[in-house]
């Protein structure tokens, strides 16, 4: 089809599903059926339910390796495993927690609802988004890959030099997991980038950058900290790669490196990804919430501000993972104080969503339940990290289990109990069946209890002076009671997540079909049927306000937003693009279809990476030609979507 | 043109009720500063930018620490990074004049730009080659050895992306694929250009002008 119009006027038109415009539209956007399709597809739905199922396989894998490493704590003395065991389990286990199921797992939510959330067709960069997808599985299968031969990754997820130099470990343990890191870096980086210019770009028109969602506005902080923070890890990896394998100093001491400048550079970048995997999951609660309060979030502008503000702050608080270091204490000052800080935008969203609970009028269903637990754990959590921020009181208890217990309410009170309360709230709109509410409360009553079983002890332990990461204790230390009721805690925390999982399956099959918007929400996504079609919208949504779909019940100026008329666009795969601040219409944006490139890019890549780890040149020659030649086809300009000069032959 | 256009829209006739057109022409596609891919590519600028400020980073970092001079075996001449850096800006200008030709439709102009840049991008490779090979030291020699040939080498890398990026315009230019309304793609791989020479100019002034500085 010779596509020849260089400018249109797009046509505003009343359609839905039903309409012969959205016929051609869904001829436009399905992609082919069978397992070609499937590996071809660039749909953000498609991809973003892949992130959300390979993010939650991870979640179990790491699930299942803290089992093991409780049973072991459970009592003094215990053999069950090795202290080599031990150490490859806890640190795959923060590996897989941290970098294969925080951060994907949001971006899977992001994936999938942006598009719906921002009124648009896809992604800016569809095939990006497909091999973001894929470099992701392919790094996690590459950091797993020596894990099941024994040789996994031993050194903590922090990996400090020098356990990690060559003279010290010189197994492939930690070959794999900064090779491994670099690579994850580059779907990370990838996707942050996608997430960034499909905010600036494609966001329905009217939609300007004070009515989008909260979701967005955390996942947009998010993936800016990614574009500045990843840097530094992919960076300290391949310079401690290069250390071991190449025969650089950068870390080595006896050379004139410097083993604090591998603190330096990973906490430059962890700090802010601690945020990153934080802010869009405070996102969904933000966005989530009021609707079972059944009215708008308090603070709007302080809470978008707030999410901002949190990631500014966070670039300049790495030294409080490095107080025990010693580091001049005028600047251990100056990064406490930073790190307290943090407190300010962190409490003006607790108390915005507080406020929008006690001001609304909360229907108590089980996505509520794990928003309002949320808050609670965030609140604990945000306090022992205050406290933690105290120098004297961070050289008492660093590298103790309250640090342990500090964390796991931070990541698992902010991350995973917003992501089961999303996945809840959301499940009806991606599989068109509703989730079982008895069973949904059960598994959060169960989940909430377990977790604070488990976890609220491990304070009490890092008081008593135990410290993390050692595979045994003593009997008479006093420690015993309290690690047998954390493991007990665990199982049944273990025992809740199970349940959530019961219920996706149940569901999928018997759960009661769901309307297009079953909870009387309020933005873009329930305006189309759940699940929604191919092309997201039969038309491209006007955008008024906040909340497009309450502005009957809400008198908030004179503007209302159009879901049911708007731009057709239905001339091939198009979709609107927008200027960055106030969302007026600019260009029609032509989106690629389905491609093998992605995959064989993630590929090609990965293979390059295999190649360093077996230290083969050719092998790593050839892998890195094969990429360059399929970026190349990739990019090459392509008439239909409108990249090379129109009047040419 | 038009005509087949209009015809082959069915849609005008099929989306029955309630349609209206705004006034207002919007560009189709990959138009100039308009194409996501300008965006993308500002995006790609930004974390490659940060790369090489961690990497300078880590330079000041170790060198800060460094026990003894620094460099340890003195300044490193300029006798070929001076008139390197001048070939590379060389490239980013020319390649900016064959930017401004595709702009007022002379694919020529931006031929030429492409090839001259091509040309000097190589001979500071070939520059950067001949330093190297002439370095007193080797990569595993010290911190500071591995650093100098990390960092320039990073910077070698990011030429060698950047002259591939141009060898490829060069041919779809030569295919007659842009045009004063559509070259997208040319702009996108000329920024990525006068990224690389401003990167350069900073990892210039962070071996080369720093340890005279005092």
């Amino acid at each position: 089809m010779a596509v020849i119009e260089t400018d249109r006027a797009p046509i505003i038109a009343r359609a839905t599903d039903d309409s012969p415009s959205s016929a051609t539209l869904r001829q436009s956007w399905e992609g082919r059926p069978g397992v070609g399709g499937w590996l071809a597809t660039v749909d953000h739905k498609e991809i973003g339910k892949r992130y959300v199922v390979t993010a939650f396989i991870f979640l179990i894998i790491g699930g299942l390796e803290a089992l093991a490493l409780r049973v072991q704590l459970a009592r003094p003395n215990q053999t069950l495993l090795t202290p080599e065991q031990y150490s490859q389990l806890f640190t795959m286990h923060g590996v897989t927690m941290i970098f294969l199921y925080a951060l994907p797992v949001l971006s899977g939510f992001s994936n999938y609802l942006w598009p719906l959330l921002l009124g648009s067709r896809d992604m800016a960069f569809p095939r990006l988004n497909a091999l973001s997808y894929w470099v992701f599985l392919f790094a996690g299968i590459f950091l797993y890959s020596s894990f099941v031969v024994g040789k996994g990754p031993d050194d903590g997820w922090f990996n400090y030099v020098p356990y990690a130099s060559l003279a010290y470990n010189p197994g492939p343990n930690i070959d794999v997991y900064a090779l491994g890191m670099v690579l994850l870096g580059i779907s990370t980086t990838v996707g942050s980038m996608n997430f960034i210019v499909t905010l600036a770009h494609t966001r329905a028109p009217g939609m300007s950058i004070n009515r989008v969602p909260i979701l967005v506005w955390g996942t947009l902080t998010a993936s800016v900290g990614n574009l500045f923070a990843v840097p530094a890890v992919s960076l300290a990896f391949f310079m401690l790669w290069m250390d071991r394998q190449v025969g650089t100093h950068f870390f080595d001491s006896t050379a004139g490196g410097q083993p604090l400048l591998w603190q330096h550079l990973f906490w430059m970048f962890g700090h802010p990804w601690v945020y990153a995997i934080v802010l869009p999951a405070m996102g969904i609660v933000s966005d989530a919430l009021p609707t079972f309060c059944r009215r708008p979030l308090v603070g709007y502008t302080a809470v978008a501000l707030a999410t901002v503000t949190t990631m500014v702050l966070g670039f300049g608080v790495w030294v409080h993972h490095m107080f025990a270091s010693g580091l001049p204490i005028l600047s251990l000052s100056f990064f406490g104080a930073a790190s307290m800080v943090i407190v300010i935008p962190s409490a003006v969203a607790v108390f915005a969503w507080i406020a929008t609970i006690w001001t609304g009028r909360p229907v108590f269903t089980a996505a509520f339940l794990y928003f309002a637990g949320f808050v609670l754990l965030f609140v604990i959590g945000g306090v022992s990290g205050f406290m933690t921020a105290a120098v004297p009181l961070d050289w008492q208890l660093t590298r103790t289990y309250f640090v342990v217990a500090h964390l796991h309410y931070v990541i698992i009170g902010i991350n995973v109990f917003p992501v089961v309360g999303g996945v809840y709230y959301w499940f009806p709109k991606v599989t068109g069946r509703l989730m079982n509410e008895a069973l949904g409360k059960w598994s959060f009553w169960v989940m909430f209890s377990g977790f604070n079983v488990a976890f609220f002890p491990m304070h009490i332990l890092g008081l008593l002076g135990m410290p993390r990461r050692i595979y045994t204790y003593a009997s008479g230390l006093g420690w015993g009671t309290t690690n047998l009721i954390v493991t007990i805690g665990a199982f049944v925390f273990a025992t809740g997540i199970l349940l959530f999982f019961i219920n996706i399956f149940l569901s999928l099959k018997r759960g009661k079909p769901a309307s297009a918007n079953p909870w009387d929400a309020a933005s873009l996504e329930w305006s189309t049927s759940s699940p929604p079609p191919a092309y997201n919208f039969a038309v491209i949504p006007i955008v008024a306000s906040r909340y497009p779909l309450w502005e009957d019940r809400m008198d908030e100026g004179a503007g209302r937003s159009s879901v049911g008329a708007g731009m057709l666009l239905d001339r091939g795969r198009e979709t609107i693009g927008t200027t960055l601040l106030d969302a007026e219409p600019d260009v029609i944006l032509k989106m690629p279809g389905d491609s093998y490139a992605p995959l064989l890019m993630a590929l090609t890549m990965t293979a390059a990476f295999v190649a360093l780890l077996l230290h083969s040149r050719w092998g790593f020659g050839i892998a890195a030609v094969v990429t360059v030649l399929t970026s190349i086809g990739w990019l090459w300009p392509e008439r239909s979507l409108m990249q090379i000069e129109t009047g040419h032959d | 043109m038009i005509e087949r256009a209009l015809t082959k829209g069915t849609t005008n006739e099929q989306a029955a009720d309630g349609i209206a057109i705004p006034g207002r022409k919007l560009p189709i596609g990959s138009k100039g500063h308009l194409a996501s891919g300008w965006l993308g590519m500002l995006t790609l600028i930004a974390t490659e930018a940060t790369l090489f400020a961690y990497l300078l980073f880590s330079y000041f970092y170790l060198a800060s620490h460094a026990l003894g001079a620094w460099p340890p075996s003195g300044a490193p001449h300029l006798r070929i990074a001076v008139p390197g850096t001048l070939i590379l800006i060389a490239g980013s200008v020319v390649m900016w004049w064959g930017e401004l030709g595709i702009k007022r439709g002379k694919p020529g102009q931006l031929m030429i730009g492409l090839a001259a840049a091509l040309v000097l991008g190589i001979a500071f490779l070939a520059m950067q080659g001949i330093e190297w090979s002439g370095e007193p030291f080797k990569l595993h020699t010290n911190v500071y050895s591995s650093l100098y040939f990390t960092i320039t080498g990073f910077h070698m890398l990011h030429v060698i992306i950047g002259l591939l990026m141009l060898a490829v315009l060069l041919l779809w230019t030569a295919f007659g694929y842009f045009s004063a309304d559509r070259h997208s793609a040319a702009s996108i791989g000329v920024m990525y250009w006068h990224f690389v020479t401003i990167v350069w100019l900073a990892v210039f002034f962070t071996f080369y002008i720093t340890p005279r500085l005092g």
